[in-house]
């Protein structure tokens, strides 16, 4: 009970200097299962309100499926609750191996091991299969997930331009020596959408002997045409060294995430990456949601359709009614407004007309990159988007944004 | 002087800028202002220990002593004037 005054003072300091810098983060509780429409009590206290939900990942619209929790429902029956264990220890049944093997054969990989979360995956991989002898290159805007796995791991590193191969050829000469070169990026970059190149980035590490690793969350079981990833859309599917992935957002939204890719990294990962080694495993109710996830898109491409229907009819929407968009084709579509004050209020009147959607502020996004994130779901019908989108524009006519320019609009509101 | 700052102005907006007409002057804030991520330093860091032949302790090269090229500068000096 060493908890003193002076203790909690340093404590207490600090999170006034975060709420004072506008950065205290608070929750907004949920009172019903994760679906195109929640009902949300926000602020505390304040009645329960319910709102069109645009900021989930639930992509597919998997979270609440009825045949996901049925099959969650089954595995639970046949394979109990928890495990109590570590994957190596007793943490290992029957559907983790057959989840793992699944994962494998959807992504177009050799190998694939599981983790608790993308976010152990990403934490994890880098420590497991490189030495002082090797670099990790890696785009500037990758998430935070793959920045703490970079620092954890011995290797040397270094970072390139967004998006910008000439850079990226420009580390890959200056690190030629290296015994490994890892060239690390987003599939689908989550703050503003647009997905890396991976066909451009395939054949520079064909040409520099670098391997690729691509952090695929905010795209598996939905980019591509049918929906295996980033590299189902460039056409190099086989030819990513190492994938890694969250079954936390488009693949039934639950928890977990993996490395799937060449069979001697994985297996490095089971000998070596300490988030698999001494965390527990998956629990099977959610090894057997996912497992259900699959085989539906493995069998129908309805979903992944549906979405990318739903995301251009949205897109089209926001164009037309005079929206600045960050350019792209992904479900992630946010609406510019520069301004964190502009970008805070937007969001706030969005929920007085029963649209939930967050804004993005420094130090999330770039400073004066100030946004609305929108994400689009299957879960989505057209009547959702009907209303969403006069909702926009009825907030959007208050501020007087509608047909301006990004010129226009920081000369009204400043950045 | 004067050219090891431009040198590194220079490195600055070779390394960082994503458009190379943005303004940038010696005093801009680097770090604070966003524009290097204090994660992206390490390139910042490794060129002027090449160019100047110094070595820079982790204790010293803090996104705040990187936050300008005036403080750069500054520390790159101090480092030159110990070597000899
Ligand atoms: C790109 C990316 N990687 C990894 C993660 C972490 O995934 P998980 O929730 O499975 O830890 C996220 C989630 O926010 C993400 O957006």
């Amino acid at each position: 009970m060493g908890y003193s005054d002076k203790v909690r003072g340093v404590y207490q300091e600090t999170l006034k200097k975060i709420e004072d810098a506008g950065l205290f983060k608070t929750e907004r509780t949920i009172f019903s299962s994760q679906a195109a429409e929640i009902e949300v009590e926000f602020p505390v206290g304040a009645p329960r309100k319910r709102v069109i939900n645009m900021c989930a990942n639930n992509y597919l619209g998997l979270s609440s499926h009825p045949d996901v929790v049925q099959a969650a429902h089954k595995g639970l029956d046949t394979h109990g609750y928890g495990m109590s264990s570590v994957r190596f220890i007793c943490g290992t049944q029957d559907i983790h191996k057959e989840l793992e093997k699944k994962i494998t054969e959807f992504l177009g990989t050799e190998d694939t091991i599981l983790f608790p979360s993308c976010m152990d995956a990403n934490a994890g991989v880098f420590e497991a299969i490189l030495t002082e002898e090797d670099v990790m290159i890696s785009d500037r805007l990758v998430h935070a997930s793959i920045i703490d796995g970079i620092r954890l791991s011995p290797a040397m590193r270094d970072t390139f331009k967004h998006q910008n191969m000439e850079h990226l050829e420009q580390k890959l000469q200056e690190f030629e020596n290296k015994r490994i070169k890892v060239v690390i990026t987003d599939g689908v970059f989550s703050m503003d959408g647009d997905t890396a190149r991976l066909d451009e980035m395939v054949a520079l590490c064909e040409k520099y002997d670098a391997l690729l690793f691509v952090d695929d969350s905010h795209s598996s079981g939905f980019i591509g045409k049918t929906g295996r990833g980033t590299h189902e859309k460039y056409g190099v599917m086989g030819k990513i060294d190492i994938i890694t992935t969250t079954f936390g957002k488009a693949l039934g939204g639950a928890s977990g995430g993996c490395v799937s890719g060449r069979r001697e990294i994985v297996e490095m990962c089971r000998q070596k990456a300490r988030p698999y080694l001494f965390s527990n495993t998956i629990a099977p109710v959610v090894v057997s949601g996912v497992l259900n996830v699959l085989e539906t898109l493995s069998k129908s491409t309805e979903r992944r359709d549906k979405l990318e229907t739903n995301s251009d009819y949205w897109r089209k929407g926001l164009l037309d009614a005079g929206f600045v968009l960050q350019p792209g084709d992904t479900p992630i579509i946010p609406v510019m407004l520069f301004n964190a004050k502009l970008a805070q209020n937007f969001s706030r009147d969005l929920y007085e007309e029963g649209i939930y959607a967050i804004g993005f502020f420094f130090p999330v996004v770039p400073n004066g990159a100030a946004r609305i994130r929108t994400q689009i779901s299957a879960a989505h019908e057209i009547h959702h988007l009907d209303k969403a989108l006069a909702a926009f524009i009825k907030v959007g006519k208050k501020y007087n944004i509608l047909g301006k320019t990004k010129k226009e609009i920081v000369e009204m509101y400043g950045l | 002087m004067n050219n090891m700052k431009d040198i590194v102005l220079k490195y600055v907006i070779d390394e960082y800028l994503d458009d190379p007409d943005e303004e940038l002057t010696y005093d801009s804030p680097l770090i604070s202002g966003g524009i290097v991520d204090s994660f992206s330093m390490v390139s910042l860091k490794r060129f002027l220990e090449a160019t100047y032949k110094i070595s820079l302790p982790d204790d010293r090269a803090t996104p705040e002593a990187f936050d300008t090229v005036n403080s750069i500068v500054t520390l790159v000096e101090e480092f030159i004037s110990k070597k000899s």
